[in-house]
């Protein structure tokens, strides 16, 4: 319990970073980073599948769409980067404060609900319920995938062109 | 064959970049005009049901159960006519082949998912095809790569991620609830469970998120800028088909068929339907850009549709439902009405405009048309359907909400007289001298949107009888 804990506290500080960084490519990186600590809490939780999908799609093939849609993309000129790097933080103020007050107000609520879990003779490999049961799904998620990809041609690559 | 709604768009594009792709670009155009003409015959002339045994036939490997029903159907209707439109508009506003042939890629993509939301009954399935939809969008508000444009397209992508992010967190909470993501289960499930508050508290940031991509009041950030800063193209996409898939839809559906109806629920949907209403309407009127007045006449339009829906009637659902249509047909038509007078006269700013219909008469009256259809002025289609959604809020004794539902109509009719009497009526500035009327595609577009406004209209009594009132067999699957 307590490494998870200490792996949950890692998580949010590298999502916090991703965030908070100050260049986009860092911010793919610490991305990455995040999506790789997800995968060891996956692991912890016995879910390795689970943590096998994160570490290839999203530490894996989504940061290298990122890191080559970065590269296509012209960077701001100095005034703008210090006009955005003096504002950017400033309209966030609140978000700490909410999420605090939200963590307050679910303590109060005291919310234990009933898990509806299947039993476990019902419990279905993973593989099984991706390939057989999600299979439509799976399909779905290959059509976002390649309109991704059309994004990031269709929007950034003639740009370098010009 | 349902299925193949969703599977041939996407494999279409699969087809096109294959190594024929230059032999492919110029029949991209015509594969889209194709599939949304089949999918518009399709609709009119199959029957509703279960497709499971059509889909295990030919698509067996796919192992999914779609389900079609009347509601299904008139989306699917909207779907293929608006598609149909824009791809005309954007032949001919762009020349560019390349361009042109990367548009049409990601038209079908959106097409695939936009019939995907409208087929099936399984909540993560939908959140599935909720993101191609998004992703889709985000890179058509973005096409022409102009600031305005790239600011829209990420105002809307951070918008669209916390309604996904709010959507996701709902559909975990309903599965661990529930025990599964079909529409029948979780419908069946909220009914008896134990867990009340944490099912409202689910229901309640599903509702957000549907607010959020349908853009009502307050939740409506991101459509002014999105409708307005994106090609002429995809405001109709945007403002005929997307919002009203991804939000009201989705809203509806999840409502009827799933979540039901609740004390706390209608008064949620009685509030932002009439605060959408209100508040689109008067934020209209004080608009000087064409395409931003119709941006906030839409969120006042959305609120009818939410109105319809709040009242839990069939008559308000009808009514909710042929609004929902009727919105999606004027509201393409105005928006290329719009792109046709941006085309001709480069601008939007409708201060700079006057005396157009003499120029342009096909775009004059068929604005004329639409306007008054959305301002709900009999005989025209919208006038029934604002008529069942004040009547069905009358017959819930929503009293209050009828006479503002009502009183708000004149708004519209105020922003729609200001929008023709400064664009299409008065003496025709000199400097617009020169201009024609816009070229076929626009002209092929707003009449057959302008004959179905008139159609659906002086036809009221039979598409009540045949397509509204059954929509009472809404399903959970």
């Amino acid at each position: 319990m307590t490494l998870n804990i200490f792996i949950l506290l890692a998580l949010i500080a590298a999502a916090l970073w991703t965030v908070m960084t100050r260049s986009l490519l860092r911010s793919a990186l610490g991305l990455a980073l995040t999506s790789i600590i997800l995968t060891i809490l996956m692991f912890q939780l016995d879910s390795p599948l689970a943590a096998v999908f994160e570490l290839s799609v999203c530490a894996g093939l989504i940061s290298v769409l990122f890191i080559s849609t970065i590269s296509l993309s012209l960077p701001l000129s100095e005034q703008e980067w210090m006009k955005h790097m003096r504002e950017r933080m400033a309209r966030f103020w609140f978000l700490p404060l909410l999420l605090i007050l939200v963590a307050v107000v679910l303590s109060f609520m005291n919310i234990k609900p009933t898990i509806h879990l299947p039993a476990p003779d019902k419990i279905q490999d993973v593989r099984f319920v991706m390939w057989h049961l999600r299979r439509f799904d799976s399909m779905g998620q290959i059509i976002i995938l390649l309109a991704g990809v059309f994004g990031v041609v269709i929007l950034f690559k003639e740009k370098i062109k010009k | 064959m349902y299925s193949s709604l969703i599977l041939i768009p996407f494999f279409s594009v699969i087809v096109l970049n294959l190594p024929f792709r230059t032999l492919m670009k110029k029949s991209a155009f015509w594969v889209c005009i194709a599939l949304s003409l089949i999918q518009i015959f399709a609709v009119l002339f199959s029957p509703t049901g279960s497709l499971g045994n059509l889909t295990e036939m030919f698509f067996s490997f796919l192992r999914v159960d779609l389900w079609i029903d009347n509601l299904s159907r008139i989306m699917l209707l909207c779907i293929g006519i608006v598609l149909f439109t824009a791809a005309w508009v954007q032949k001919e506003l762009s020349k560019d082949e390349e361009r042109q042939f990367n548009f049409m890629n990601v038209l079908l993509l959106l097409l695939a998912g936009l019939n995907g939301i409208v087929l099936v009954r399984d909540i993560f399935s939908l959140y599935v095809f909720l993101e191609i939809t998004a992703v889709s969008s985000f890179i058509l508000i973005g096409f022409n790569k102009e600031r305005d444009a790239f600011e829209a397209a990420f105002k809307y992508i951070i918008l669209s991620v916390i309604a996904t992010a709010l959507m996701l967190t709902s559909i975990g909470l309903l599965l661990m609830i529930a025990g599964d993501t079909s529409f029948a289960t979780i419908s069946a499930t909220l009914k008896t469970s134990p867990d009340k508050l944490l099912a409202m508290f689910a229901v309640a940031i599903f509702l957000c998120a549907a607010f959020i991509k349908g853009g009502v009041m307050p939740f409506h950030g991101w459509l002014p800028d999105a409708y307005s800063a994106s090609p002429a193209s995809v405001s109709v996409i945007l403002a005929g088909v997307v919002t009203k898939t991804v939000g009201v839809y989705t809203l509806i559906r999840i409502v009827y068929s799933v979540f039901g109806y609740s004390p706390a629920l209608t008064l949620i949907l009685l509030i932002v339907g009439t605060l959408s209403v209100v508040l689109g309407a008067l934020a209209a009127l004080g608009q000087s850009d064409f395409k931003r007045m119709l941006a906030y006449s839409s969120i006042s339009q959305v609120g009818y549709i939410v109105l319809g829906l709040a009242t839990g009637s069939m008559l308000g659902l009808a009514g909710a439902v042929f609004h929902l249509f009727n919105h999606s047909i004027f509201k393409s038509l105005l928006f290329v009405n719009s792109a046709a007078v941006e085309s001709s006269t480069g601008t939007r700013n409708m201060d700079n405009l006057a005396g157009l219909a003499k120029k342009m008469p096909v775009t004059g009256t068929t604005s004329i048309l639409a306007s008054l259809s959305c301002a709900g002025i009999p005989p025209l289609a919208g006038f029934w359907s604002k008529l069942l959604i004040i009547v069905a809020l009358w017959m819930g004794k929503f009293y209050a909400f009828a006479i503002i539902a009502a009183l708000a109509s004149i708004l519209t009719l105020a922003y729609f007289l200001s929008l023709q009497r400064r664009v299409f009526f008065g003496k025709l500035r000199e400097d617009l001298a020169h201009i024609k009327e816009s070229g076929f595609g626009f002209l092929l577009s707003m009449t057959i949107l302008a004959l179905i406004t008139i159609g659906a209209g002086l036809g009221f009594p039979f598409i009540l009888n045949s397509f509204l009132l059954p929509v009472k067999t809404i399903s959970g699957g």
